[in-house]
């Protein structure tokens, strides 16, 4: 016990007394916090527009005006043929080029349907995407008072058809924030914990003091004891500032119970540890490390959730996540955070971090060697 | 006879199909200032590094303070001080800090660390810098400092790996000084070192060439077994005949 507690003397010391990195670790969430959500917005604004309406009618410019003054087009150009408006896409100036045909108006009123042509720049495929399903909404919802403009009857008969209404639980607004911020947190947990614990033992050997502590009567517990308990505290703290910091800057308050909360983030944390326990033990420079963790943060943040849903994922790709500690993370943080999840829900997930843990501070521990 | 303290019986250590230490049998007793001479590549510090607990060897015997290598390595390393060829206190700690540090690893009391600072610190006459940090000491002080946290914790056995590579003439003086206070103490002192006018400070020296033992005595008496007047001269003489390239 003695011996641990020099140890975490000695972490602590040298913790606080770097000043950049321990800066860093305090500035890192703040600024996340303020820049990630505003800046990195999953709503599509200001698609670029490009119109070619051979009809020129009052119902073709009347669906325009929907579209402009729906806030998310912007007309760049009025053209008269589909090939002068694709020059713009060519350059890159268009995101969209939306062709009225000439006899819109007409086949509206006498057969009851007319089709538009919709073109897409698709390099940048989310914008197109959703600039696709903003179009077909707003068209769609013209089609509707088109209709009941024609057949003022049909407005009080039972309309054949389904109309499917959604209702966005648990996230109404369908606030992106709220789904972006439980990821942050992730990333900024997972960045502290795992890379600083990798860093900092791999430090020790290129500086070559971890051979002044081979060779003396240090057990091996308690040296990875002592490494792995000041970075599960500071990821901690790192941890709460977040949840203040999207409190007080995005008003979010944790639906769920905080000490579940913090009991996964507990277990979490030590998974991670864990891995950069790990990474360190086969690394000899810190440059190793630096880039092993990089490969792997990349996979798990990439992988996790957070920017593209798991579900959507190509079955091997699903296969990966299970094994992916960040997935689970950004899992329950959300469940937890926004739908209120129970301490049952999470188990699951609690158990597979769990056994993450076991075995990759197990594996770190065995491939830690006060022999060379 | 004097005590025995570190015993070794065909030592050896092979990395692949290299011998790097090759049977070294040999013998140091208590309180004496042992000298492992050997041009770089020889195996000294591979031999240190077996004796110390750092690695296993590959075959041989050897026992240091009463302790088998292969058994009791850890029982080897509450009685022995090591020193490293690389500088390794902590240069972001202050000396008080690295002080309590490497005491309190080793077991020492609050108490006992509090009373063997002061003394050490008066001694080295480090009082304006002990709350420095020990980045900001100039080489010379590191080497001593070093040397004195190896034997902070009164060790049974030290081992200095080149314990003055880099130090200007005077600030070696001055680790050799604290050597002889050491050695006077009942520490025994097993060190490694690369100048010959050192090597005549140890009361036995052992020189190796490509892995092996090739010379044991008393400095004194390897110039006579050698019939010239200096050290260099023997060293001259033993290591022309290495075969290893460095």
């Amino acid at each position: 016990m003695r011996t641990l507690k020099i140890l975490l003397q000695k972490e602590f010391r040298q913790i606080f007394r770097n000043k950049i990195i321990l800066g860093i670790t305090m500035v890192m969430p703040v600024m996340q916090f303020i820049i990630l959500p505003l800046a990195a917005n999953f709503e599509i604004k200001n698609i670029n527009l490009v119109v070619v309406d051979h009809d020129h009618s009052v119902d073709s410019r009347k669906l325009l005006s929907d579209i402009t003054s729906s806030g998310y087009f912007r007309l760049i150009d009025y053209d008269n043929t589909f090939d002068e408006a694709y020059k713009y896409i060519e350059r890159d100036k268009a995101d969209v080029i939306l062709e009225i045909p000439a006899d819109f108006e007409r086949n509206l009123v006498r057969e009851g349907s007319q089709k538009i042509f919709i073109a897409f720049n698709a390099i940048n495929g989310t914008k197109a995407g959703l600039g696709a399903s903003y179009l077909g909404t707003i068209a769609s919802n013209y089609n509707k008072n088109i209709l009941i403009g024609l057949m003022p009857s049909i407005k009080n008969e039972n309309k054949a058809g389904i109309d499917v209404v959604p209702l966005d639980w648990f996230n109404p607004q369908r606030n992106y924030k709220l789904s972006l911020i439980p990821g942050i947190l992730g990333m900024l947990v997972t960045l502290v914990g795992g890379f600083l614990t990798a860093l900092n033992i791999v430090k020790e050997k290129e500086i070559g003091t971890i051979e002044q502590i081979n060779v003396s009567p240090i057990r091996k517990k308690d040296f990875i004891l002592a490494k792995l308990i000041p970075f599960w505290i500071l990821a901690t703290v790192i941890f709460t500032i977040g949840l203040i910091l999207s409190y007080f800057l995005y008003h979010i308050v944790p639906r769920g119970n905080l000490l579940i909360l913090y009991a996964f983030v507990a277990v979490y944390l030590l998974a991670i540890l864990g891995f950069g326990l790990l990474v360190s033990t086969y690394c000899d420079t810190q440059q190793q490390a630096m880039f092993i963790m990089f490969f792997f943060m990349l996979i798990f943040i990439l992988l996790g959730g957070l920017f593209t849903p798991i579900e959507s994922m190509p079955l091997w790709a699903r296969a990966i996540t299970k094994l992916n500690p960040v997935a689970y993370f950004i899992n329950v943080i959300r469940m937890v955070m926004l739908k209120g999840s129970s301490f049952k829900d999470i188990l699951p997930e609690l158990g597979a971090v769990s056994i993450m843990a076991v075995v990759l501070n197990v594996w770190a521990g065995l491939n830690y060697k006060k022999k060379m | 006879m004097p005590e025995v303290v570190i015993q070794t019986e065909n030592l050896t250590k092979r990395f692949g199909d290299f011998t790097a230490v090759d049977e070294i049998t040999f013998e140091v007793f208590k309180g004496e200032i042992f000298g492992f001479l050997g041009a770089n590549g020889a195996g000294k510090t591979t031999a240190m590094r077996m004796l110390t607990g750092l690695s296993n060897p590959t075959s041989g015997k050897a026992t240091v303070a009463g302790f088998d290598v292969y058994k009791q390595p850890e029982n080897i390393k509450k009685n022995i001080g090591y020193m490293s060829q690389k500088f390794s206190l902590y240069e972001d700690l202050t000396v008080m800090e690295n002080l309590q540090f490497f005491g309190g690893i080793y077991g020492l009391s609050d108490n006992q660390i509090k009373q063997n600072s002061e003394a050490l610190i008066q001694e080295l006459s480090l009082q304006n810098q002990a709350k420095k940090l020990v980045a900001d000491l100039p080489l010379g002080w590191k080497q001593k400092l070093a040397f004195s946290v190896a034997i902070f914790h009164n060790p049974k056995i030290v081992f200095l790996d080149e314990p003055t590579g880099g130090v200007d003439p005077s600030a070696r003086r001055q680790v050799w000084d604290l050597i002889y206070a050491a050695a006077d103490k009942g520490i025994t002192v097993f060190v490694t070192t690369h100048y010959m006018d050192e090597a005549e400070y140890c009361n036995r020296i052992s020189i190796m060439v490509d892995g092996k033992i090739a010379a044991l005595d008393a400095p004194g008496n390897l110039k006579k077994q050698f019939s010239t007047h200096s050290m260099d001269d023997v060293f001259y003489q033993l290591a022309r005949g290495a075969t290893r390239n460095e």
